[in-house]
């Protein structure tokens, strides 16, 4: 049975989250993506590149389109009868699975990290701030919706093309009102992203201040590194919600991870605890950040951090 | 106007947690406190209450017990609470919750229909969006800011690299983010009234609403653990340290 999955456009294409699933839907057979958003020639290619050999491709609905999206898809999934429609857990999509679930009434299981598709459909999900894993075995009928962690899958090229594009105008209102979108402001858009960057280095409320991040854009800048932070720090407003690295944040894998005045709580361990290396550095020994990291130095990010900026700098 | 708030009570985070051997559901005990990210959600709609006359009740499902957390979301100024409490919801998931609640509003009536993004224990993150499907309203998910424009209501909606100014009209589900807004602490009168504030009870009988998760837990494992590595006191040379490790991992 064909596994389904729903992509959102992104302002670069089909987003590197909905690519991931898309190349483990792949892996288990025959792949079909639902795209929102006009796609180009080049966004089917990058779809049939990660597997997709049918594409229904969802276009208009208006600023917020989940609603319409959600209607167009429960129809498709009636007459098509996926065995099972994987979202990557991003905001729209987000959106369309929680409404999708309702819509068809058939549950929805958030968080995977992984998904094991046979004649039924497994989904692992991390529990207490990853140190359990929990695997849950959909009951009843198809098909089963699951929302995927970022980077719980790498994205593969596997050379395909895609066979069939059908194309699904969306009315613009949906079936629930029109919201409208009357401004857009992007906060990060600049630079090294967490998404891609090899070297992340993020702050916490160890910094003390907000005019002291500044310390991890001066350690960043010559690393190249993407700067992130606690949702503590983001709570406090000295840095955008678009920073924030966590189970309410982003997920991210970069190959050294380094953790400034940062406790380790658990839910900002589930974002980070995957990258290759940890770094932390943290006044107090007992800090649980320590217990993940590679290397931990005990110690003041206002004395490490402007010293490993400096010889950075001087290693240019 | 009339607002809906959502909230739930938890086990309190801060004593360990565990998972039942039999049944795989967090183990809940009689004392609960209030999500912590529901705080917010209670702000705005007393905000939005403030601003429009309007009057907020609580909608809470769950084991009632102690009703701990309840006080203390009342005791913040909610005027009063609908609670569903029922064994046979003891299995719900998401989408069950979803009908819970969306049946206890159509009963109740509202405007706006006020969540978190996501709880702290369960963190599905899809109750709003499926409350708003049932409705048939619109959802205003991931507001990191929130206020009356008129007759319709302005957000601004978190977006993976910022943030969308959102007018909708009403009645929606607005789904509200931690950090929203700086949630109020209960006064010593806040505290005294909420004792005697109504309290409602319902059944999923009076709802209509039947539990059928469709999913069920075939085994809990412990990860694979990740090893703490080297920590070193920094006394002056730690960042020589660190470059060191960089260097070894090849990233400068
Ligand atoms: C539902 C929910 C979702 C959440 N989602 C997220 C999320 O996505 N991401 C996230 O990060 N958090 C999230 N949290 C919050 C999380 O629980 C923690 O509160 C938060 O991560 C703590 O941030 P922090 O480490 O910056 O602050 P703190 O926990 O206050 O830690 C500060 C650390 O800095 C150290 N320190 C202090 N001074 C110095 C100094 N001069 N030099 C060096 N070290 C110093 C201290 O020893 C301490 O360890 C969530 C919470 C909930 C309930
Ligand atoms: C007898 C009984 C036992 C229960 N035992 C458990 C349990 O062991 N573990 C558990 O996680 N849940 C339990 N629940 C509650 C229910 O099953 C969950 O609330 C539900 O699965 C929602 O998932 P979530 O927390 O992931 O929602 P999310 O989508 O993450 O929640 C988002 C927002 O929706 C609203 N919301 C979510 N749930 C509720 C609710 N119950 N009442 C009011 N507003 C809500 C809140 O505003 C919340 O911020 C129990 C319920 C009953 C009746």
């Amino acid at each position: 049975m064909a596994v389904w999955v729903f992509a959102e456009a992104t302002e670069r294409g089909p987003g590197e989250p909905a690519l991931e699933v898309l190349s483990k839907a792949a892996s288990h057979g025959e792949a079909v993506a639902v795209y929102l958003g006009q796609a180009s020639g080049e966004a089917l290619a990058v779809l049939g590149a990660h597997g997709a050999s049918t594409v229904y491709n969802l276009t208009g609905g208006g600023d917020l389109p989940a609603a319409a999206a959600t209607a167009a898809l429960a129809e498709l999934v009636e007459r098509e009868s996926p065995g099972a429609v994987l979202f990557a857990q991003t905001y729209t999509s987000r959106d369309v699975a929680g409404r999708l679930a309702a819509r068809i009434d058939r549950p929805v299981i958030s968080n995977a990290v992984d998904v094991a598709i046979d004649d039924g459909c497994t989904v692992t999900t991390e529990v207490f701030g990853g140190t359990q894993l929990v695997r849950t075995a959909f009951t009843g009928p198809g098909p089963h919706l699951v929302l995927v962690r970022p980077k719980s899958f790498s994205a593969e090229e596997r050379g395909g093309t895609v066979s069939r594009v059908e194309e699904y105008p969306l009315p613009d209102a949906g079936h629930a009102g029109s919201p409208q979108v009357v401004d857009t402001t992007v906060e990060q858009a600049e630079g090294p992203q967490l998404g891609s960057a090899k070297v992340i280095i993020s702050g916490g409320r160890g910094l003390g201040s907000a005019e002291a991040y500044s310390l991890i854009e001066s350690v960043a800048e010559p690393l190249g590194a993407a700067t992130g932070a606690t949702r503590a720090i983001v709570d406090a407003g000295w840095v955008p919600y678009a920073k924030q690295v966590g189970q309410t944040g982003k997920t991210v894998k970069p190959e050294v991870y380094i953790a400034c005045g940062v406790s380790g709580a658990m839910q900002h361990l589930v974002g980070m605890k995957d990258s290759k290396r940890i770094v932390a550095i943290n006044k107090d020994p007992e800090a649980p950040i320590f217990s993940v990291a590679d290397l931990g130095i005990v110690g003041d990010v206002h004395h490490v951090l402007p010293r490993l900026a400096e010889t950075l700098r001087s290693r240019d | 106007m009339q607002i809906l708030v959502c909230v739930k009570q938890i086990p309190d985070p801060a004593s360990p947690s565990s998972l039942d051997p039999d049944t795989s559901r967090l183990v809940r005990p009689p004392e609960q406190v209030l999500d912590d990210t529901d705080r917010y959600g209670i702000e705005v709609g007393l905000q939005l209450a403030e601003q429009t006359e309007g009057a907020v009740t609580l909608l809470s499902m769950g084991p009632t017990g102690t009703m701990q957390g309840i006080r203390q979301a009342l005791a913040m100024g909610v005027g009063k609470a609908v609670l569903i409490d029922d064994p046979a919801l003891e299995d719900s998931d998401a989408l069950t919750t979803a009908k819970v609640l969306a049946a206890a509003a159509r009963r109740e009536g509202f405007d706006v229909l006020v969540t978190g993004v996501e709880s702290t224990d369960g963190y599905s993150g899809v109750v709003p969006q499926m409350t708003a499907e049932l409705l048939g309203v619109p959802a205003l998910t991931f507001a990191r800011r929130v206020e009356m424009d008129g007759p319709a209501l302005r957000i601004e909606r978190q977006t993976a690299s910022g943030f969308d100014v959102v007018l909708s009209p009403l009645p929606a589900v607005l789904s509200v983010t931690a950090g929203a807004v700086e949630p109020r602490y209960p006064t010593f009168r806040g505290i005294m009234a909420a004792r005697s504030k109504p309290v409602d009870t319902l059944t999923a009988a009076d709802l209509s609403v039947s539990c059928d998760p469709g999913q069920t837990v075939v085994s809990v494992a412990p990860a694979p653990e990740r090893q703490a590595g080297e920590v070193v006191e920094d006394s002056g040379t730690g960042h020589l340290r660190i470059v060191e490790f960089l260097e070894a991992a090849r990233v400068v």
